[in-house]
């Protein structure tokens, strides 16, 4: 079980439990928290899940997905620290994780 | 006018299949689809992902799918409407007049929507003031590269439609090419075509930037570019094209009057009707308890939706059931002889 945390563009914060095992993108999704589209439904096709890692957690996390890269280059406003949620898998490692969400998915 | 016993919206796998469906029951129907080629999701993001859960289909890629879909509707002879968005939906007695944003027009008593997450559209710059120049010098898709001889051309994004095009301007224009990253997921041989133009200065190469600014009131004059430590570069420019690929719209479904929640339209699970008489929703776009976003069930709700379809294009005949091993009518249908 991890904290996380999503940040909705406009600031709204929402903090809950996530189970390990999970993705980042299925906390938001099951908890209906706005801002994370997930299209595709976490097969990286879509790249609306996309969201920022804290600087300070972009490097504790595990490392981006063979062609994650490729799919962020197609998001909305990639920046340095983009990730995609759905290949953010929630261990306890996780407790205390903050993600900021961009202006719109799509 | 176009008249049809039913039009769906989408061409993917669940569209493909109602139309099987519609057509063995001795239904006329026609397809439209806002993409350019058949196959809905299944091409255009996973053309060459394996999907293991297709009924009898141990392995197959999204392509290999849509072709044996396309395959299965050999015997039939069906319209496609490609490269075409619906746009409206409205009422008119009975039936149902739908328009597309070409100008193709139905009538219809019903209309399947089979349209998964939505129609694709092309992924736009996002900075302040590109609306006012987009379809004239930004532009995210090439219809006459004679426009840009002799100009300059900037040209963002990283997979083939960036790189091709920019391989192909530099023979006539001034191309900058700017990418986010290093790493570009084109082919590899047109990457080492890119690389080996950028040495010649047949194109400038800006990689790890992105678009910040556009300058000019009536047309573009110039852009400014940002790299990830902020340092700005500004490039004079007469037009900026935009390949970051595709991303799914709900579009003009959110007006039609049907009840969605997100972005997914409410049916029931016997027609697969939505709230609205003649309109029925399948596959990822329909929602309904216990749903499952999987192809199989796709094909499920398109066999009900199709039955139910029967009743308002044909009022005045009873639907009979019937099994394709035995049923003569269908194996007429199916151009196949009957023992």
């Amino acid at each position: 079980m991890a904290k996380i945390t999503y940040i909705e563009h406009n600031g709204t914060k929402h903090t809950l439990d996530v189970q390990n095992g999970l993705t980042v993108m299925e906390g938001a999704v099951q908890n209906n928290i706005p801002g994370i589209d997930a299209d595709c439904g976490g097969g990286m096709a879509c790249a609306t899940c996309h969201v920022y890692v804290k600087e300070d957690w972009f490097d504790k996390i595990n490392k981006k997905s063979e062609g994650e890269d490729d799919m962020i280059d197609q998001a909305y406003e990639p920046k340095k620290n983009s990730r995609l949620s759905c290949q953010i898998i929630v261990s306890d490692d996780l407790d205390g994780l903050v993600v900021d969400m961009p202006g719109k998915q799509t | 006018m176009i008249k049809t016993d039913a039009l769906i919206i989408g061409a993917g796998p669940t569209g493909l299949f109602t139309a099987h469906q519609l057509k063995l029951i001795g239904l006329d129907c026609e397809i439209v689809d806002n993409l350019d080629k058949i196959g809905g999701q299944c091409i255009e993001l996973y053309p060459d992902k394996p999907i293991y859960d297709i009924p009898a289909v141990p392995e197959c890629t999204g392509e290999e799918l849509t072709n044996n879909l396309i395959n299965q509707l050999k015997p039939f002879d069906i319209k496609f409407h490609l490269s075409e968005r619906v746009d409206e939906v409205k009422k008119d007695g009975e039936k149902w007049i739908v328009k597309t944003n070409k100008g193709t027009s139905f009538t219809t008593p019903n209309v399947i929507i089979a349209g998964g997450v939505g129609s694709f559209e092309p992924r736009k710059f996002s900075v302040e003031g590109h609306e006012k120049f987009e379809n004239k010098s930004i532009l995210y898709s090439i219809k006459d590269k004679n426009i840009f001889k002799g100009k300059t051309v900037s040209i963002f994004g990283g997979g083939d439609s960036a790189l091709d095009w920019a391989v192909e301007l530099a023979n006539n224009c001034n191309v900058n090419l700017i990418h986010r990253r290093d790493e570009f997921r084109g082919a590899q041989a047109t990457v080492d075509k890119v690389h080996e133009l950028t040495k010649s200065n047949k194109i400038n190469l800006f990689t790890k930037f992105q678009l910040k600014k556009i300058n000019g009131s009536s047309k573009i004059e110039s852009i400014d570019i940002e790299d990830d430590n902020k340092k700005i570069k500004n490039l004079k420019t007469d037009y900026v094209l935009g390949f970051f690929g595709l991303i799914m719209q709900l579009g003009p479904i959110a007006s039609w009057g049907l009840n969605i929640d997100k972005k997914t339209v409410e049916v029931d699970t016997e027609k697969f009707e939505t709230n609205q008489k003649g309109i029925y929703a399948v596959g990822d776009i329909c929602n309904y308890p216990g749903k499952l976003k999987l192809i199989l069930s796709g094909f499920h709700e398109g066999a009900l939706a199709a039955r139910a379809c029967f009743k308002l294009a044909k009022p005045n005949e009873k639907y009979r059931f019937e099994f394709t091993t035995s049923s003569k009518a269908i194996k007429k249908r199916l151009g196949v002889k009957s023992d």
